[in-house]
């Protein structure tokens, strides 16, 4: 049986973390690689890199960024952001990340999840899904441009597509409860999970370690993301993990 | 002390040689056959397709380099699909010769109640507790990524396992052939060990 995975996500900009990371035990808090390494050291299951550079030259350092946590890590890593051509997953592949997210690019052109799977196998490619409840239609809707555009396309259509189309993995956030600290979002999690044959990463709305555990149970997801709770230390890792294997949560 | 990583073309050799660094080791990542034959142990890494694998190997004569290695006596380590590699065949994509250092062949998962790829954290049985390679090591969990999977022609070939809705061979070794097909290097804590588990038999050092 496979163990529950737990995953922090870091927002990465011109090769920096963002979003409020507070630890004093680093030498240099904003450097993505040790940031990675330290949670790697804390005992995560993968590091997410979310790539929210806007230039050509942020790119570049993210390449840089991939090379060194490739050096330091011994878990596996994931970078997503940007990336919309096949030439691009290959620069990330080669430089030592283990798997790439698309979002916005995917649903432009979905081929991009056929000719990423043909490429480098269906376990490199993750589609990144943010989805918003839509009260008209009694489903969820798929957002692009970071949560920022309605797309009009329904979640649950478009996750069965994108695992036919040859994606290995889901990354599926919910905008109702990012951010809200309440809890995943047990509803649009589980009728993801029940709908396709693929792990799912559920994200948004962490805030305790029992919000991880029913997203592992009743929502059946198969790794739990987190951001903000991870670097402010709202939960550690280590006690995290401890609390739900007292549980009986199979995690590493 | 330098280990070998054969270089045949195919995917991302960084992060082992990384690791091997990080265990205070040289890790030459080479496709030479004399640096390969010089090196005190040696690992086959892979990723991909098991045929386009086997067709990479041969177009550099790497497949006789690396038969020379198992036959000197030589630590080697099969990684991921360089540990099948290693076996007699595989039916990926049809049915392709393997280097049949290891006797057994690579097969699909038969069809049943879980997700193929099996991908992530999956929990070690040891089969031979006391085997070098693993003695004194927790029964902790390491990271697969893999569709296919081996089935040795002898048991006693099998030093761990994991179960995916079936026993899947984790960690085989005759003499000085070994393989793992989760990745050591990309495995936390527990990797690490099994590798200097692995480097601690290519220098003769005792661990433990």
């Amino acid at each position: 049986m496979l163990a529950k995975r737990i995953i922090p996500c870091l927002d990465v900009k011109e090769g920096r973390v963002v979003k409020g990371v507070n630890f004093v035990n680093l030498r240099d808090a904003g450097d993505p690689v040790e940031l990675a390494a330290l949670y790697d050291r804390e005992g995560a299951d993968e590091i997410i890199f979310l790539d929210i550079s806007a230039s050509i030259e942020g790119r570049e350092t993210m390449i840089d960024v991939v090379r060194r946590t490739a050096g330091e890590i011994s878990i596996p890593f994931t970078v997503g952001g940007g990336i919309s051509k096949v030439e691009d997953m290959k620069n990330i592949l080669r430089a030592g990340a283990d798997k790439i997210g698309i979002n916005t690019a995917a649903v432009l052109n979905p081929q991009l999840i056929n000719d990423g799977s043909q490429r480098f196998g269906a376990q490199c490619i993750v589609v990144a899904v943010d989805a918003k409840f839509n009260p008209e239609w009694g489903e969820w809707e798929v957002y692009t441009h970071g949560g920022r555009k309605p797309t009009g396309i329904r979640a649950l259509a478009w996750i069965k597509e994108a695992e036919q189309r040859g994606a290995g993995e889901i990354l599926l956030t919910s905008m109702d409860a990012d951010g809200t600290k309440d809890g995943f979002d047990i509803d649009l999690t589980s009728a993801v999970c029940e709908a396709v044959n693929i792990p799912i990463i559920a994200s948004g709305g962490a805030g305790t370690s029992e919000h991880f555990y029913d997203v592992f149970t009743k929502g059946k997801a198969d790794a739990g993301l987190a951001a903000t709770i991870f670097h402010y230390k709202e939960i550690s890792i280590p006690e995290l993990k401890n609390q739900l294997k007292d549980k009986g949560v199979e995690i590493r | 002390m330098a280990i070998a990583i054969v270089d045949y073309g195919i995917g991302n050799l960084h992060s082992v040689s990384k690791a091997i660094e990080r265990l205070g080791y040289e890790g030459i990542v080479t496709g030479d056959r004399d640096e390969i034959l010089n090196a005190e142990g040696v690992i086959l890494p892979g990723v991909g397709a098991f045929g386009d694998a086997m067709n990479h190997i041969r177009e550099g004569g790497m497949d006789h380099v690396v038969l020379e290695v198992a036959n000197s006596g030589k630590p080697l380590l099969g990684i991921c699909l360089g540990m099948q590699l290693l076996f007699t065949e595989g039916e990926e994509h049809g049915i392709h010769q393997g280097l049949n250092i290891l006797p057994g062949k690579v097969v699909k998962f038969e069809d049943g109640d879980y997700k193929i790829p099996h991908m992530g954290w999956n929990r070690l049985e040891y089969k031979q507790p006391d085997h070098p390679l693993v003695r004194d090591l927790y029964n902790g969990h390491v990271y697969f990524v893999h569709s296919y999977h081996v089935k040795p022609d002898h048991a006693d070939d099998l030093i761990a396992v994991c179960d995916y809705g079936q026993p899947v061979t984790a960690i085989v070794g005759r003499d000085n052939v070994y393989g793992m097909q989760f990745h050591p290097e990309k495995s936390g804590e527990l990797g690490t060990l099994l590798l200097r588990n692995f480097l601690a038999l290519c220098t003769g050092e005792r661990t433990n």
